[in-house]
């Protein structure tokens, strides 16, 4: 009798095959990004221009009351660049949090009839966002031609904070999903953290003008760095990042992800019981 | 042989949660509870904290479940709603993990648990196929070179590129099908999915499953429908409120699923009924059975169903020219059909007591609850007439026409047979 068996389900069981099983699954998860790409662009017709217009017009309003009227310093960039080029990961994030917050409640009826690694789905609906905010680059490369501004060498280095913006929003994402399916009131904070976020991190200002021995603590919000690191590799100038906030920001991404994965990992044996 | 599926000790816990009216968890809840039990805690420092207001049940939805599947087995699972069969199968196709116990498999399991999961329907047929192929586990590659015959299967060339919103229920079905038939898993899960489609899609579809059989790959079937089961399956487990009652072959498993649905029933008690008649003939007891004599309460269309009447003498002499008769009604109480032994000239006569029989092969109604009524004659005059239903029946679906198929359900509840020709 021939007793190898491929898998063996039982309580608490299924660890060790976890990673294997995202490779196994790796498809699944072009195939969600694709299909909520698909529909995102089918449903509304203003799907592109929606996603373009959102920042710019909220870059608009920033410069007008930040700079025209509040009349804060812009350390010697086009006001307008620079809230844009705060926007770019800041909308990229609140996109991304936004959709992979909601992506297990809103695929609950795959959830409960077909076996797939579960973070697959939180990680797919990160690269929806990824459209937006490639849309989003080529208005900022429009507005910088407008004003005559041009990067330097520094804008190679912007994947590398894109990157990291997307750690944050995904690791996020994790522990928000799962919070999702356990409490689902949950979802109700979400928008609230959202808008909260977005006027205690440097959007619409630059962080230059937070006091000297407060930017470490201003550094506790990862977006912080960044944000900062946006600025930085597109307009090169040194003044716009705060080196050793931006490495607090990395270990603390870091935190939030690793934590966000144990947590996940956690809850994703009773999703399908409980949502 | 070897065996693909192992399952050793199976056990699934549910915390039933009676307070609350929704499904889900909310996290003010949480917190209001939380808030005020601490502040009871420090309302009463000294007081043991009192249990939680929740009341929470403990619910095995399965409960020490042990079998074998071997390669190339066709086993049916059937029970009543509740009984864990869909429970059993969650686990087996890891949508959700068992509380005790383990399940070892060998192989690709595939599970159809419902048509068109993830089907989205602002996607086109071709994008749905991809997209639900993926989701049952399929490759890219796989699903290319399959595509053509997924499409044929599903007859919907001309809709390939319609959005599936558009679709009408029955080219949904059938794509869904089509997709999910085209999986080549070793192992097969299947929860009622012939339950939709046309006629003469539901056969293709047992076709396929068949055919999937022979193939060498193994199915593991949940329907209700005992006809689809007999078809398709050599083996039958029968769950009852969590645990295995059976396990045996086809025929004999679904005999004794039928019978076991009849002696819990006990609804229609003769004794306390309201009647009319002269009462020198009393109805005593009824029940129905099959054919080898076992207690039934309910049958497959087409299979024989024996009525069972007890009848008793009152006045302790032989009775002669007695007429049984009973009418079978429909569950508004319409009457469908009215046979007294007298119609095909059977008059009967007996001392003290009297069990009469009354035979009818390949039961004509079709799927559905009837409702039995009987009444007795003697000499041609009333004897005994219970006010009220004595028995009632539970038709599935079954092999009727011994053709195969079991026509559409709940058209109408007589079912005839006919020769059909062409001249």
């Amino acid at each position: 009798m021939n007793e190898k068996f491929d898998l063996i389900l039982e309580p608490g069981g299924g660890i060790r095959h976890y990673w294997r099983d995202i490779w196994k699954y790796r498809e699944l998860f072009f195939f969600l990004a694709w299909r909520d790409i698909l529909v995102r662009y089918k449903q509304t017709a203003i799907g592109i221009a929606w996603s373009v217009l959102r920042p710019f017009l909220t870059m608009v309003v920033f410069t007008i009351v930040f700079n025209k009227l509040a009349k804060l310093p812009s350390d010697g960039i086009p006001y307008p660049v620079m809230v844009y080029a705060a926007m770019l990961p800041w909308q990229f994030f609140a996109n991304t949090l936004a959709e992979s917050s909601n992506s297990l409640i809103d695929n609950q009826n795959l959830l409960t009839k077909v076996y797939f690694p579960r973070l697959v789905m939180p990680a797919s609906s990160v690269i929806v966002s990824l459209i937006d905010f490639f849309i989003s680059l080529v208005i900022l490369a429009g507005l910088m031609l407008w004003y005559g501004f041009l990067p330097d060498w520094h804008v190679i280095l912007l994947p590398l904070f894109l990157f990291q913006a997307l750690l944050f929003a995904f690791g996020c994402g994790l522990w928000i999903s799962a919070l999702n399916v356990q409490y689902r009131d949950f979802r109700y904070v979400v928008p609230f953290l959202i808008q909260f976020g977005l006027y205690i991190s440097p959007v619409g200002f630059s962080s230059s003008i937070v006091p000297e021995q407060w930017r470490m603590f201003y550094a506790f919000n990862p977006m912080v760095g960044v944000i900062e690191g946006f600025r930085w590799a597109i307009t090169g100038k040194e003044a716009m990042i705060y080196w050793p906030g931006f490495l607090l920001s990395l270990v603390l991404i870091g935190m939030i992800l690793t934590s966000g994965f144990w947590w996940f990992r956690r809850m994703e044996r009773t999703f399908a019981d409980v949502v | 042989m070897t065996t693909v599926i192992r399952v050793e000790n199976l056990g699934k816990k549910y915390t039933l949660h009676h307070q609350q009216r929704e499904s889900y968890t909310a996290l003010r809840d949480v917190l209001a509870s939380g808030i005020s039990s601490i502040g009871q805690s420090l309302l009463h420092p000294f007081q043991k904290s009192l249990p939680d207001r929740q009341i929470k049940e403990q619910f095995w939805a399965l409960k020490d479940i042990s079998f074998e599947v071997k390669e190339g087995d066709r086993i049916g699972i059937i029970g009543r709603n509740g009984a864990g069969k869909s429970t059993l199968l969650k686990i087996l196709s890891r949508i959700t993990e068992p509380t005790s116990g383990r399940v070892k498999i060998k192989g690709r399991v595939a599970s159809l648990l419902e048509v068109g999961t993830g089907f989205h329907p602002e996607l086109t047929g071709r994008e749905n196929i991809f997209l639900n192929g993926a989701i049952l586990g399929m490759s890219r590659s796989e699903i290319k070179k399959k595509f053509d015959e997924i499409v044929d299967f599903a007859e919907i060339e001309k809709f390939l590129d319609t959005p599936v919103k558009r679709y009408s229920s029955g080219m949904y079905v059938r794509l869904a099908f089509a997709v999910a038939a085209h999986l080549e898993p070793e192992i097969l899960i299947v929860d009622e999915v012939l339950a939709v489609g046309d006629a003469q899609f539901q056969k293709k579809c047992l076709g396929k499953m068949g055919e999937v059989a022979q193939g060498g790959r193994t199915v593991l079937f949940v329907s209700h429908q005992m006809a689809a089961i007999q078809n398709l399956c050599d083996r039958v487990l029968v769950l009852n409120s969590g645990k295995i009652q059976l396990i045996a072959e086809t025929k004999v498993a679904i005999n004794s699923y039928l019978s076991t649905m009849s002696v819990e029933d006990t609804d229609n008690n003769l004794e306390y009924m309201k009647r009319s008649g002269n009462g020198l003939v009393r109805l005593a007891s009824f029940h129905m059975e099959n054919e080898k004599g076992v207690y039934i309460k309910s049958i497959c269309s087409g299979d024989s169903l024996l009525l069972v009447f007890t009848c008793l003498s009152t006045i302790q002499l032989s009775i002669k020219n007695v007429s049984i008769g009973f009418s079978i009604h429909n569950s508004l109480g319409d009457t469908l059909s009215v046979f007294y032994s007298h119609y095909a000239n059977v008059l009967f006569d007996f001392d003290s007591d009297g069990v009469i029989k009354c035979k009818i092969d390949d039961f004509p109604f079709s799927p559905g609850q009837y409702h039995i009524a009987a009444r007795v004659l003697a000499d041609g005059a009333e004897a005994d007439w219970p006010k009220g239903f004595i028995g009632r029946i539970d038709v599935e679906a079954g092999d009727y026409y011994k053709s195969g198929k079991y026509g559409d359900a709940g058209v109408g509840p007589v079912l005839i047979r006919g020769c059909w020709s062409l001249s």
